[in-house]
């Protein structure tokens, strides 16, 4: 008996092509599978037809029975990878996403422009060792003027008009109150930063009557004002960009001897003349000077001994220079249209 | 202060131009703060000769020829009735900028460049000007008041540039002057400083004059409040001839603003802007007893000031006294009761040094200012006031309007200080203070140029002050001296090379303080900054009670408005009212929180420094709900490692079904809560609000140090129940149960709640998804079934749950 008759190769082959012609999806390949290589798929069949023939010529229709399997299963792999690869390309075609839709997120807050900029600061002067103090906001006279060699009939006085709470205390005007607090309790070396909400009774586009300042102090043995310059330098680099430069010129506020006014070189223009400074090239920053020897007396300090600077500076003044804010009312309206900006 | 160049040029020999000297004066301390040129819009305008002039028939109007030296004759056309034959008059030649005028010829429309034109058909090239049109008055120019030309000197040259001629070329300096140089608040101030800032010497003004002897008239002075005039110099000029003033110092005065009155008048003014001291002239004769008493007035003694107006006095306002009553505001103004008429013959001038904070006082007190009492509030030195007195004698004498006579007094008072002042100072201490070497010859030529009086003592320098200047106390001023003419472009930059380490950067408190604000920005809120100060209104707004400790607040003596004239005690209003500017502004959606202080007075009015705590106050508005703003401020927990519970309450100003206080171990450090509906359409929000506050000060004393907890050995195992509940039992109360029934739990998370037709009415189902932590074994799934049976038996005891 001819092999063939019994196990026709040929037909089942033809059969299986037939059968994977018009699959589409990986689940009826693999039912087709099954039902030609399962346990009981037709090709498992064909084996039990090996006791039908002669033991001699089993051998050589197993290899027939086999071969065919092997081919079974190379075609079937064929397929599948084809109908995979079908369906992968048809899943990417329907899971298509537009990437332009919006991400789902909650929304990030912002911090104050204030908080930003005595941020930053923080950082440029903590580097230099200076500590942070927070002083009070109500002070006394004595701790607000008189201490800072300001006393009553003193026309400096006018400088800066208070508001008053009854009896000694008033909102302080300047963070330098707090310089007298600190040199009260500690003795040199100090370097502090006292950042802070100060009070002054103006109200326009440039004034609030509440704003903030940070005022810093050093006081040790042999300070200059060379010492001052050479860390006012530091802090416009840091603050205003690596070419900007300082210039002081003559100034003058009771607690400080000799006092300066603290110029940045435009960050704008690089000095040549904007609108941002006025065509002058430079912009106004901070107050400073060398520690009045009447105000270290005041705190106990030996102004022999010791000598020191201190400036202060506006924190609101630097953000609307920093950030371009034309208005300091904007800064304390909570307008969430104007917060939403300094979300960065 | 304002500062003519032609005037300061009286004084100094300046050769550099007026941007040269404003530089020169920024580096050394003075601050021009506009430098103003008079005849900036005046060009092209030269001398012209009028050498034809024909009327044009039916109008008003000239044709005329007019030489222009060696800028041509040029026919012009001229509508003005002063034209003739022969006068000479500014010309602006075809291109010149001149002010145009209405019709009136008067009033000033801008500036106007000169066209040839036709007027009536006749051709004209160029404009015979007006003093009106080159923007100079009477007082600037004799006869520049005419509303018409112009008329020039005859000798004054054809074709030359008019405005030498009528002073146009000048330089106006506006220079701020810091508060300790109130001896710069005058040219001659600003012209010594000029002097030694271009290394030049300083032309004194000429205060020297003749006196007659007159034996007749006695004055009497007598200062009885030398605390408020510590210097008092009266001194008696007869014969005055009232007249006006030579046009010299009316220029001067109106370069500076001030108007010419008298000659006498004048005086006064020139003296207070040349040498910055304040003077007034009296008529003798209107002065009772030729006798003045310088007091404090009495209280509700009354003067009227030279410019009309009628003040009460008290007795802290200083006054002038003639023998019966006030007759002048000391160094604020004249009474008009003594003021100098066209008839007056017999003149008291006044140099005094009143108290600088007595002016001031009564200056604010009585709302009436002037140029004196300006400067005497800044303050003012007896050698300037014995000098401007020298200086107005002269002036008369110069003017010849009136005799000088020897009737004088000069009140010193215990108070006066006229003694020069000495001091040494070491070259090494002023530059260790400066960080430089400047050497000693150099700071000797500077104080020198300053008008110290310098001597070499050893290695130290003897100096005498200038008797006008009162802000030199010690070395560090000298310093400020010598460097201010030295140059800050001196100082370099230097490391406090000599100074000690020190450690920097914010304190533990302040990092906890910044941690907290990055998570709340972080949970998409807006840190706002408002104003710590609010109205009652705004506490009325949220329905305060009369005795709440809200309302014990420190009041601002002077604020600004209403609006800003409480110290806040809470921060919920300025809150709220954020909220409701971003709503009426369109912002329908937002959430912002504040970090400031609060301020408690200890007591009322204040004898003591009042606390000043730091609060939290979230506020949200919109859609969200009281659930997201819970979300945050259970995250504020977790941040502070901390639980929060939450129990019902209620505030004055919340929605009483939504408020809660925020207790933590067992202290309420804060609550959270929507807004009433009321207050929300009482302020027109129409829109919800949600607020949360906090003392910061509790959550930092609350917050607990993080420690790991170790990885627990066997996996954790969840279950899911579903329980039904009475309406009125609260999610804290079965969380709380399932706690305590079985110590294994860890995590109680509610996730679904639901209410419906599916249960039944006055019920509620709550899912829960408990989490067992085992700690020495895997849990068995009849542990875990034996933990639900007591959990469920603790439910049902305790509050009646039972499982759904």
């Amino acid at each position: 008996m001819d092999e063939r008759q019994i196990v026709d190769t040929e037909e089942i082959k033809a059969k299986i092509e037939e059968a994977v012609k018009e699959i589409k999806s990986s689940a009826t390949l693999r039912e087709i599978k099954m039902k030609f290589l399962g346990k009981t798929g037709e090709i498992s069949g064909l084996m039990k037809k090996l006791k039908e023939v002669p033991p001699e010529e089993r051998p050589s229709l197993g290899k027939v029975i086999n071969a065919l399997r092997e081919w079974a299963e190379t075609r079937f792999d064929e397929f599948e990878k084809y109908v995979k690869k079908a369906e992968l390309s048809e899943r990417y075609a329907h899971e298509k996403l537009d990437v332009t839709l919006p991400g789902n997120r909650r929304r990030k807050g912002a911090y104050h422009p204030d908080t930003l900029i005595v941020d930053e600061l923080v950082s440029v002067f903590a580097g230099m060792g200076f500590e942070i103090y927070e002083g009070r906001e109500i002070e006394t006279d004595y701790y607000n003027f008189t201490a800072l060699n300001t006393p009553k009939d003193h026309p400096a006085r006018d400088m800066q008009d208070t508001f008053y709470l009854g009896g000694d205390f008033l909102l302080r005007t300047q963070t330098s109150a707090g310089q007298v607090h600190v040199m009260e309790s500690k003795k040199p070396p100090i370097k502090i930063l006292s950042p802070g909400k100060v009070y002054r009774p103006d109200d326009d586009a440039t004034h609030s009557p509440m704003f903030s300042q940070m005022e810093g102090l050093v006081v040790d043995k042999g300070i200059t004002l060379c010492d001052l310059k050479g860390m006012l330098d530091e802090f416009a680099k840091k603050v205003f960009g690596d070419g900007v430069k300082t210039r002081l010129r003559p100034s003058y506020f009771p607690f400080t001897e000799p006092s300066v006014e603290v110029d940045v070189s435009c960050f704008e223009c690089g000095g040549k003349g904007c609108k941002l400074c006025k065509g002058t090239g430079w912009i106004e920053v901070l107050g400073a000077g060398m520690v009045n020897r009447a105000v270290l007396e005041n705190c106990g300090i030996d102004p022999d001994e010791y000598t020191g600077f201190a400036f202060g500076m506006g924190i609101e003044r630097i953000a609307m220079l920093k950030y371009g804010i034309n208005n300091m009312k904007l800064l304390f309206e909570g307008d969430v249209r104007f917060s939403r900006q300094f979300r960065v | 202060m304002i500062a003519p160049l032609s005037w300061l040029k009286d004084y100094v020999d300046i050769d550099v131009t007026a941007q040269e000297l404003q530089e020169k004066l920024f580096s050394c301390g003075f601050e021009v703060e506009e430098l103003y040129q008079v005849g900036k819009d005046i060009s092209g305008v030269y001398v012209g000769e009028v050498i034809e002039c024909q009327p044009v028939e039916g109008t008003h109007l000239h044709v005329c020829k007019v030489g222009c030296g060696d800028k041509g004759i040029f026919q012009i056309c001229c509508g003005a009735d002063n034209v003739k034959k022969g006068i000479k008059a500014p010309v602006a030649l075809e291109g010149a900028t001149v002010y145009a005028t209405a019709k009136d010829h008067v009033t000033i429309e801008g500036v106007t460049t000169i066209k040839k034109g036709k007027l009536r058909g006749i051709e004209s090239f160029g404009m015979l000007c007006s003093g009106t049109e080159l923007g100079v008055n009477g007082d600037m120019f004799e006869g520049a008041d005419y509303n018409g030309l112009l008329i020039l000197p005859s000798d004054s040259k054809n074709g030359e540039d008019v405005k030498p001629l009528l002073g146009l070329d000048d330089y106006i300096f506006d220079i701020s002057i810091t508060a300790n140089r109130p001896d710069c608040q005058s040219i001659l101030g600003i012209a010594r400083e000029v002097a030694a800032v271009l290394k030049k010497p300083l032309k004194e003004p000429d205060m020297s004059y003749k006196m007659v002897k007159d034996a007749k008239k006695k004055v009497k002075v007598t200062v009885e409040a030398p605390e408020l005039c510590p210097r008092y110099i009266a001194h008696y000029v007869k014969d005055i001839k009232i007249g006006s003033s030579p046009m010299w110092m009316k220029r001067r005065l109106a370069l500076c603003g001030l108007r010419s009155i008298s000659n006498v008048v004048d005086i006064t003014n020139f003296v207070l802007l040349e040498m910055g001291q304040p003077m007034h002239a009296f008529d003798l004769n209107t002065i009772e007893g030729s006798e003045i008493v310088v007091r404090r007035a009495k209280d509700g003694e009354r003067i009227v000031t030279l410019d009309e107006k009628e003040f009460t006095l008290n007795h802290d306002n200083l006054v002038i006294c003639d023998g019966s009553k006030p007759a002048a505001l000391a160094g604020i103004m004249g009474g008009l009761n003594t003021e100098i008429k066209d008839d007056t013959t017999a003149v008291l001038f006044e140099a005094a040094k009143f108290a600088r904070d007595s002016v001031r006082k009564t200056s604010r007190a009585l709302g009436q200012h002037s140029d004196s009492s300006a400067i005497f509030e800044k303050g003012t030195n007896e050698y300037t006031t014995e000098h401007a007195m020298k200086r107005a004698l002269h002036l008369i004498e110069q003017l010849g309007c009136g005799t000088v006579t020897d009737v004088c007094c000069d009140v010193k008072t215990p108070f006066s200080d006229t003694q020069e002042k000495h001091m040494t100072v070491s070259p090494a201490k002023i530059n260790a203070l400066l960080g430089i070497e400047v050497p000693a010859e150099v700071m000797e030529d500077i104080l020198k140029s300053l008008n110290f009086g310098v001597k070499l003592s050893g290695d130290d320098l003897d100096l005498t002050l200038p008797r006008y200047r009162d802000d030199i106390f010690g070395y560090p001023d000298i310093a400020e001296e010598i460097i201010r003419m030295y140059g800050y472009d001196h100082i370099h930059g230097t490391f406090m090379p000599t100074g000690k380490i020190t450690n920097g950067g914010y304190n533990e408190s302040q990092r906890a303080l910044n941690k907290l604000k990055s998570l709340l920005v972080a949970e998409g809120l807006y840190e706002v900054s408002n104003y710590s100060f609010y109205s009652e209104k705004d506490i009325d707004m949220l329905r305060i009670p009369e005795d709440a400790p809200e309302r014990s607040y420190i009041k601002i003596l002077n604020p600004i408005s209403e609006e800003l004239s409480v110290m806040r005690t809470f921060l919920a209003p300025s809150m709220v009212n954020t909220m409701l500017r971003n709503l009426k502004r369109g912002n329908y959606e937002g959430g912002a929180f504040e970090l400031a202080k609060v301020y408690i007075p200890k007591s009322l009015p204040l004898s003591d420094f009042p606390e000043e705590k730091m609060r939290l106050c979230i506020g949200m508005w919109g859609s969200a709900n009281f659930f997201n703003l819970k979300g945050i401020t259970e995250n504020i927990a977790d941040s502070l490692n901390v639980q929060f519970e939450y129990t019902s309450a209620s505030r004055p100003f919340l929605h009483p079904g939504m408020t809660a206080d925020i207790i933590c171990d067992g202290e309420v450090v804060g609550y959270i809560g929507a807004v009433d509906p009321e207050i929300i359409e009482n302020i027109s929000a129409e829109r919800p609000m949600l607020l949360a506050e906090f003392d910061y000060e509790l959550l930092e004393k609350h917050a607990k140090p993080f420690r790991y907890t170790p990885l627990p050995k066997f996996a954790e195992a969840t279950r899911d129940l579903a329980l039904l509940a009475d309406s009125d039992v609260t999610c804290a109360q079965i969380q709380k149960e399932i706690y305590s029934a079985c110590k294994y739990v860890t995590e109680v998370k509610l996730f679904d709640i639901y209410v419906g037709n599916q249960i039944e009415s006055g019920k509620k189902s709550m899912a829960f998804n408990i989490t067992f932590t085992p700690k020495d074994e895997a849990f068995s799934g009849d542990k875990l079934d034996g933990f639900i049976k007591k959990i469920l038996s603790s439910l049902k005891y305790k509050l009646g749950v039972t499982l759904r």
